[in-house]
Formats: structure tokens, sequence, C-alpha cells
């Protein structure tokens, strides 16, 4: 029943082949039994999960039919969910309830979906390989010595050993996209301001997005039709219509331009790696598809603009975590320099801590300029490159990340190596671009991605031509245990 | 050696919306603590902000009424900074793009002089909430119900060279923010408060001197006293040939003194960056011109209106506009009395001096404007003279019903009988028949004497110019 994917699932439910209850305890048993190995969730919401399921049946028996009604799934956590434990992966908000729903859990429940628990992530989103989680690191199903990728790790690794079908997910600098390549599903990072905002708990404002990790692309359809929407509580949530963004799955490639920056195959990127990626390609263009070398003059500046960006938004973000109303606080604080001093020293762990210093460091005055306001304008740029791509070519395909996933420790002592984990991810992030990641083959047993990356706001052009892929090759289908 | 001062006012006013510049949350002042914060003024983890346009709307409404430039596209910023009352650790304001920029206001001072203070700029921004460190036995309470109260922070020029055009330019502030209708204004409750910046130079230096800024002053009394004692402390300091060390000072209301509070070395880096939750605010021509087509009459126009039409000295149609109460109760009035320079007087000598007394604002005043309107008829229609209608007047204010039933019950209708009149004054003239001579002799002062003698006859009631025209007549036989 587990192996299912999400749209399955959806059509079985209406059939009557099983209830919400008998699936959802399916997927609990699942988590009870597996996930000690892997540590994908930091809570199970059984009670919660059961209760939910029930309600579904009841409105699947009265006759409804939306699509997620009574469909199993899992949170990461840093999506508040009223009454239940959100702690973005922090020591600082270890025992912290949220009163209230992010837009994004509110869009799920009203769709009818029954939420499992919350998945494990990299500390409040810092991190590409989950070993910054205050709850432990997860581990990759598909060999547990190694990283499931991050942030979003335990999204990732949950929906690859079919512990939930789906996952909600957030992407800054590639945390969607990263950890889907790693564990072998898929991953969609929408235009910026598709999904709300509200109620996910911010690293980079200007960079932060939800988004599903899934199976399959059409699962990521269905997600998605949920989870995006203009919001009047996030002023930066972009006020366009949803579409159904499984109506054009099943358009034909015949005539789709595949753009290939040249930066993104140029030296350092494994061979072996490169020549998967070049498969998928060849299988595009037997679908129809044509294939044309494009530039991205300024990508080899992302990264360094990132980590100026990211940093920046983030360490004021983080600024409500001082230990006055809610989450951690030391014993006994003799002053409220004391309190704030170490509330924050306790409470955060060391990369969240880096960006910290690097955020306030570059924001300082003296280094404003030179830092910040030159990361902006080469944002610009990086943007512009795009932009300018896009004036050529349907979608842009590369390699996810720059190796499959790697062992525990090995990128851990120097930040700047597991910094470039993200280095084909992040210019999508500061161009505010859509991008999803695909499941295109294994390199000595282990899950590759191939990244397709649209034009603003072209989500359905992107599942489409995933899911064409998908139609033709089984990579998707792999799966790390039974 | 001889100092000029130079002040700069940084003037916070809470615009009057009616709920919160990010959030849903009412800003009603004195709820109890905690009733008005939201999961967005509490900053819990993936809140937004959402800007209430209601606030843009109260800023534009007043860089118009100062005639300023409005700026089309205004951004807002974090400042950050940790205290416990600052929920977020940052504060949402505007450093580089404010939504108005330079205008200007015109102050009259004491000797009846204009003088133009330039407004270098006026930002959008956020209130944080109160610390309370009463009741709580070695720890701080914190009240969150003022957090992100909307507040327009207006900047002047270092223009002010006096305690008294520092406080002339507060009042002219407060009079314009109240014509405006964008904020009450209430200093008591925290509506309006100012940051003094003032330095010391040598009279006709022209670089500025090392400033002082007084922080969060809450009247104009005490906006006064700050300054004069700020200028002695500099002025003692400079003459002694130190130098004024820059840094933030509080002004402290029961001993008159200010003490410092940090000084600028140590000062905050507020790490401002462009608030990247809120985009930046577009305005077109058209939205400004349509609140500039509303703006109401101002203080400098209805000043001007008041000379023109009700002939007012000046003066007197300064003190009338400068407060929109006092000028609308003027108006209504004149309205009833049909006297205008008459009405002006009374409210000006009469009216203000008993709420002075009594200290009570003209919102308070137990006399109302149709009361003393009718007051006013009476005077300028000879039913009573001014001299009963003090008294009138203080009847009235006590509570004994209107002018008209209180003349009718005591009696005080004016003598203009001038039968009843002749009969008095033959009996005043009979009564002294020395003073007759001395006046007969020349001695014309005596006249004041007579018509005292008769009025006091009349008890106050007899018409003064009949008195006077058959007083002379009869002396003359």
């Amino acid at each position: 029943m587990h192996n299912k994917t999400l749209s399955e699932i959806s059509s079985g439910l209406r059939n009557g082949d099983f209830s919400s209850e008998e699936i959802t305890r399916h997927f609990l048993n699942r988590i009870n039994q597996l996930d000690p190995q892997f540590n994908s969730f930091i809570a199970v919401t059984e009670e919660q999960a059961i209760q939910q399921a029930r309600q579904a049946d009841k409105m699947i028996s009265a006759g409804e039919t939306q699509a997620l009604l009574g469909v199993p799934f899992a949170h990461k956590d840093i999506f508040c969910t009223e009454g239940v434990l959100t702690t973005s992966g922090s020591k600082m908000l270890e025992n912290f309830i949220s009163p209230y729903d992010s837009t994004v859990a509110a869009n799920l429940k009203r769709a009818g979906a029954v939420n499992l628990g919350k998945t494990n992530m990299d500390e409040f989103a810092m991190g590409s390989s989950n070993e910054t989680s205050f709850f432990g690191p997860v581990k990759n199903p598909w060999d547990v010595t190694r990283v499931p990728g991050g942030s979003s790790g335990g999204s990732a690794a949950a929906v690859a050993a079919r512990l939930a079908p789906a996952a909600t997910a957030t992407d800054t600098g590639g945390s969607i996209r990263q950890p889907a390549s790693l564990c072998g599903v898929t991953g969609l990072k929408p235009t910026y301001g598709r999904i709300s905002r509200w109620g996910m708990i911010a690293f980079a404002s200007s960079l932060d997005q939800a988004g599903p990790i899934t199976q399959t692309a059409e699962d990521a359809a269905l997600m998605l039709n949920s989870m995006a929407g203009f919001d009047p509580k996030d002023s930066t949530s972009v006020d366009q219509p949803v579409p159904d963004y499984r109506a054009n799955l099943n358009d034909s490639l015949k005539g789709l331009t595949i753009g290939l920056p040249k930066e993104y195959f140029a030296s350092g990127l494994d061979p072996k790696l490169e020549n998967i990626i070049q498969e998928a390609i060849s299988e595009y263009q037997r679908l129809g598809a044509t294939v044309k070398e494009v530039s991205l003059p300024n990508s080899s500046l992302s990264v360094p603009v990132y980590y100026v960006i990211a940093p920046a938004e983030c360490s004021t973000n983080l600024s409500r975590f001082d230990g006055v109303r809610y989450g951690y606080r030391c014993a006994e604080p003799i002053n409220l320099e004391d309190m704030y001093t170490r509330t924050r020293s306790e409470g955060f762990g060391d990369e969240v801590k880096r960006r910290i210093l690097i955020g306030t460091y570059v924001l300082s005055s003296g280094f404003y300029d030179a830092y910040y306001i030159q990361a902006q304008k080469t944002r610009r740029l990086i943007q512009q490159d795009f932009v300018n791509a896009f004036e050529q070519v349907d979608v842009l395909m590369a390699p996810t990340s720059p190796s499959p996933a790697f062992k525990f420790d090995e990128k851990t002592a120097d930040p700047l190596t597991m910094y470039l984990e993200d280095i084909y991810t992040i210019g999508v992030n500061l161009a505010g671009l859509p991008g999803i990641s695909i499941p295109a083959g294994q390199l000595d047993g282990l899950p590759v991605g191939l990244q397709i990356i649209g034009n603003y706001f072209s989500e359905s052009k992107l599942l489409n031509v995933a899911h064409q892929y998908q139609q033709v090759t089984g990579w998707h289908k792999a799966q790390p245990i039974d | 050696m001889e100092w000029e001062t130079v002040i700069g006012l940084e003037i916070h006013a809470q615009l009057a919306t009616e709920s919160k510049i990010f959030s849903g949350s009412s800003t009603t002042f004195g709820a109890e603590a905690n009733t008005q914060a939201s999961l967005v003024d509490l900053a819990l983890p993936g809140v937004l902000p959402v800007f209430n346009e209601q606030a843009l709307k109260l800023a534009v409404i007043f860089g118009l009424g100062i005639g300023a430039k409005i700026h089309k596209k205004s951004v807002f910023d974090r400042k950050n900074y940790f205290y416990p009352d600052l929920p977020k650790g940052y504060q949402i304001s505007q450093l580089h793009h404010p939504i108005v920029g330079e205008g200007h206001v015109d102050i009259t001072l004491s000797d009846g002089t204009v003088k133009r203070v330039g407004v270098t700029r006026a930002h959008l921004e956020e209130d944080a909430g109160k610390s309370l460190h009463e009741d709580f036995h070695g720890s701080t309470g914190i009240d969150l119900n003022r957090a992100g109260t909307p507040l327009l922070e207006i900047v002047s020029e270092p223009d002010l060279r006096s305690a008294e055009e520092a406080v002339a330019y507060l009042k002219k502030i407060h009079t314009l923010i109240r014509y405006l209708g964008i904020s009450d204004g209430n200093m008591a409750e925290g509506s309006m408060r100012c940051d003094i910046n003032i330095s010391m130079r040598p009279m006709g230096q022209e670089t500025l001197g090392t400033r002082a800024e007084i922080k969060n002053v809450n009247s104009f009394r005490f906006v006064e006293k700050a300054i004069v004692h700020e200028m002695e402390r500099q002025i003692d300091i400079l003459e002694d040939g130190g130098s004024v060390v820059q840094e933030t000072r509080l002004y402290d209301s029961e001993l008159d003194e200010t003490r410092s509070m940090r000084s600028k070395e140590v000062a905050m880096d507020y790490r401002y960056f462009p608030e990247p939750d809120l985009l930046p605010i577009i305005i077109d021509d058209e939205y400004i011109e349509a609140l500039r087509a509303n703006l109401p009459e101002l203080p400098d126009q209805k000043k001007q209106r008041f000379t023109d039409q009700y002939n007012l000295s000046s003066s007197d149609a300064e003190q009338l506009a400068g407060s929109l109460e006092l000028g609308r109760y003027f108006e209504e009035v004149v309205q009833i009395s049909g006297a205008a320079k008459l009405s002006a007087n009374w409210i000006i000598v009469e009216l203000s001096g008993q709420l002075n007394k009594n200290e009570l604002d003209i919102g308070d005043s137990p006399v109302t404007a149709q009361q003393l309107g009718e007051l006013v008829l009476r005077i300028q229609d000879n039913t009573i003279s001014g001299k009963i209608a003090k008294i009138v007047f203080q009847e009235i204010w006590n509570g004994k019903g209107s002018a008209d039933q209180i003349i009718e019950s005591q009696g005080l209708k004016q003598v203009t009988d001038s039968g009843a009149i002749e009969t008095l004054v033959d009996e005043v003239i009979a009564a002294n028949p020395s003073q007759v001579e001395q006046y007969l002799a020349g001695k014309e002062k005596m006249l004041g004497f007579f018509v005292g003698q008769i009025m006091k006859a009349s008890k106050g009631k007899a018409n003064p110019g009949q008195v006077n025209e058959i007083l002379k007549g009869k002396l003359k036989q």
C-alpha cells in the first residue's frame, strides 16, 4: 500500500479500495517501525492524524471528491501547525507548540489531507546535509552512512523510504531540490511568491519558498494545487490565479527548446554524473525536444552573493529568538544581557551562529555597501542572465547537485565545501524562478537528480516536462527499501 | 562669550488608525496589558507584517499639510536592536526612502515675527511595546499593546534657536496634526512626543557644535524646561573650556535636569537594511491629488480668513486659529451673536481666562458656544451691559442656565427707559452739589464720578450710553 503514489492513493480512496483511516494507520505503523533507522520525523501526530482520517472517511462517504481528501502526507517542521510541536530543527524551539496554522498547513487541512507528523530538517533550514538539526541527522534511506541532503532532508528521506506519500518542504538555496536529488524523489521549488510564507519560519525572507516533495511530477502537481495561491497575510505572495497544475501534464514535448547553461557543465562536474544528465537530455530529444547551449555568465557569483544575502536576512529574522516570549530561555539569567547571551549561545547550533555572525557583519556600518549593496546589485545581474536565457529557450536543464549523497562528516569540517553543494540550485532562488529536481539515474547505487528550471510562473510547463520524462523512464520508481 | 543655541526636533506622532501599522490589532489606548497583541505583535515564528494603508494615507495628508514633497516610492527598512519590548528584535521604519520629503511650517513668535522652520522629512514606523519595571519584584513585565502602533516621525531642520521657538514649532505641528485629523496629539497618552537635538556655538560661527539628544519629552512645558536646562549645562561646560559629549540624555521632570543615557561612542549599529517582508510603497499622482483636493482648511489659512472675514486683529486670529476646537467654538459663537470682535474678545479674555484658571480644555468648557453666543448677543443688542454680562457669564459657568434665563430671573435687564434714568440722574445731581460745582468750574473728570454713582444706584443696569447723554444734558442746565 505504501508504494502507491499520492495520485493512486487519491483515486483508491475515492473508489473505496481502502479507507483513509486504513492507509493512515499503515503509514503510521511504517513510521514507527522504520523511522528509528532514518530519523526523518521530529514528531508523529498519530492521534490527530487518525482523527483527521476518520473525518475524511465520513466526508468521502458523503460524496465529497476533493483530490487530497483523506490522503496522508507529512509537514516539514518549519511550517507552524496549530497545537503541534513546531521546532524548525532547533533547540531554540524544542518545546514550541504553535498556536496557529501556517497558510500551507491551513490550505492542506482545508483540502482534507491528513498530516502524519513533522519532518526533520537542518536547524532553521541552514544546511545541505541535515547534520545541523538539533534532533540529530536524518539518514539517507539509500545508504544510512550517507546524508539525505538538506535542509528538507527529513521530507525527502520520508518520501524515499515510503514513510509518507508526499511531504511539504522549503527551498531557500536548494533545500527542496538537493535532498530530492540525493534521495531519489521529485522536488518542486515554485516561483517566489507562488506559495504563501505566512507561518513558515523564516530563514531568508527574499529567498524562502515552499514546495512539495513527492514520488512523481503528477503528485507534485496535486500538492501544488492545494499549496499555491495568493495570501493577503503575505505581502510578497503574488496575486495570480492558480491553474489546475495537472491539466497540462500530458502535453507533447515536440518543439520544446531546452537550454543547457554552459557554466553548469564546465570543469568540476564529475564526468560520470554529467553522463547521467546527458543521457536524460537525450531522452528529451527522443521526446521531440531540441537542445541549445546558453550562457549564465554571472553564475559563478551565485554562491558568494547568496552567502551575503541569506545570512544578512537570517541574522535579523532570528533576532526574535531572545528568550523573552517563547522558546528556549537559559536557566537563571542574572540580568538582561546575560539572558540574551546565554539563551542564544545555548539555543542555537554552530551553523546558525556562523550565519548570524556573517549576516551581522555584512550589515554593519562600514561594511554594508561593500557586501550587502554589492550583493544586491550582483543578484540583479544573475537574475538578468536567466531572463536573457529564457528569451531563447523554454526550460533550462542542469545537474541538481555536484555529487550524489556524501558520507556524514565528509563536509562538516569545511563550511565552504558544504556551501558548494548548492552551486547549481542557488541561482534559481536569487532570481526567484521555479525549479524541479527529478530522479534521472544512479551513480554507484545512489540516486542522481536532473534539475529543470523554468521561467516565472511556468510551474505547469515544468511539471509537464518532468511528467513526460517519468512516462518513459523508471528512475522515479526506484526505491531504497520495500 | 555670547552663545547661539541650535535645536532640531524629532517629533513622533501616533497616527489615528483603528488598527496597527502591520497587524489587525486595535490601537485603543488603556486596554489591559497584552490584550491588544496579536501573533504578529508578539513576533511569533513565521508571522509576517502587512502594511495598513490607512497609515499611508495619513502620512501623505501630513506631507501635503506642510507643503512637502511626497515620495511616490518609499521603502521600509529594518532597524535592528535587542530590547525586551521590541518583539522582533528590529523595528520596521523608513531610513533611505521616507514617504514625506522636505517641507516647512511657519511659526509666529511672541514679538509677532513669523519664522519659517524647515522639515527635513517624515517617515512611517512602528512603535515598540512598554517595559513595566514596577510590580514585578526585580523582574520586568512587558506590555505589547503599544507594539506596532503606527507612528509618523517628523524630523525638523536644525532651524530653531531658542526654547521659545522650539515650543512654538512643536505647538504648530500639534495644531497641524489635529487640523489634519491624522493624530489626536494627546501628549499625556504618548500620542505625541519628541526628541530634542541641541547644541551650542559661539554667536556668528558657521559650524555646528557637538549635540546632545534628549529623548522622549512629552509635554510643551517639559520641552521648554529641558532645553533651558540643557543650554545652561552645555554653556557651563564650554565656558569652563570643556567639550560637550555627543550622547543621548534623558529629561527628568521631577528633578528638572537632563542626565546621560548612553554615549554615542558605544552607540548601537542599527544595521538598517530594506525589509524583505514588505514591498516598496508605490503611489501615483492621482492618489496624491485626491488627498490634496480633500485637505481641510489649515491653521494659516484659517487665521487669514478670520482677519479677512471677521476683521479680527492678527494676534486674535492667530490665537483662535491656533486650536481647531477654539476656532470652531469661535465661529459657532459668531453664528449666534453676529458680533465677531466682541465674541473673539469674550473667548480670548473671559472664557480662556476661566478655562486656564481651572485647567480645562476648550472641549471641556462648562459654557457651550451656544450659551456664550446668546450672552454676547444680549450685550450686542443692549439688553445687558458688558459689566452685567460678566455676572451672567459666571452664572452660566456655574450651570444656572442660559443668558436669557439668568437675566430674566435675576432682573438684570438693562434700564433703557429714559424717564427712569432721568430720575436717577436728578437724584445723584441733587445729592452731590459740591461735585456739580467742581464740574461746572471745568473739572470734566467729575463726569466719571457721576456716571459711577448713577450706575451704582441702578445696580449696574442703566444703559451707560444713555446715562452719559442724559447726565451731560442735565449738568449743562
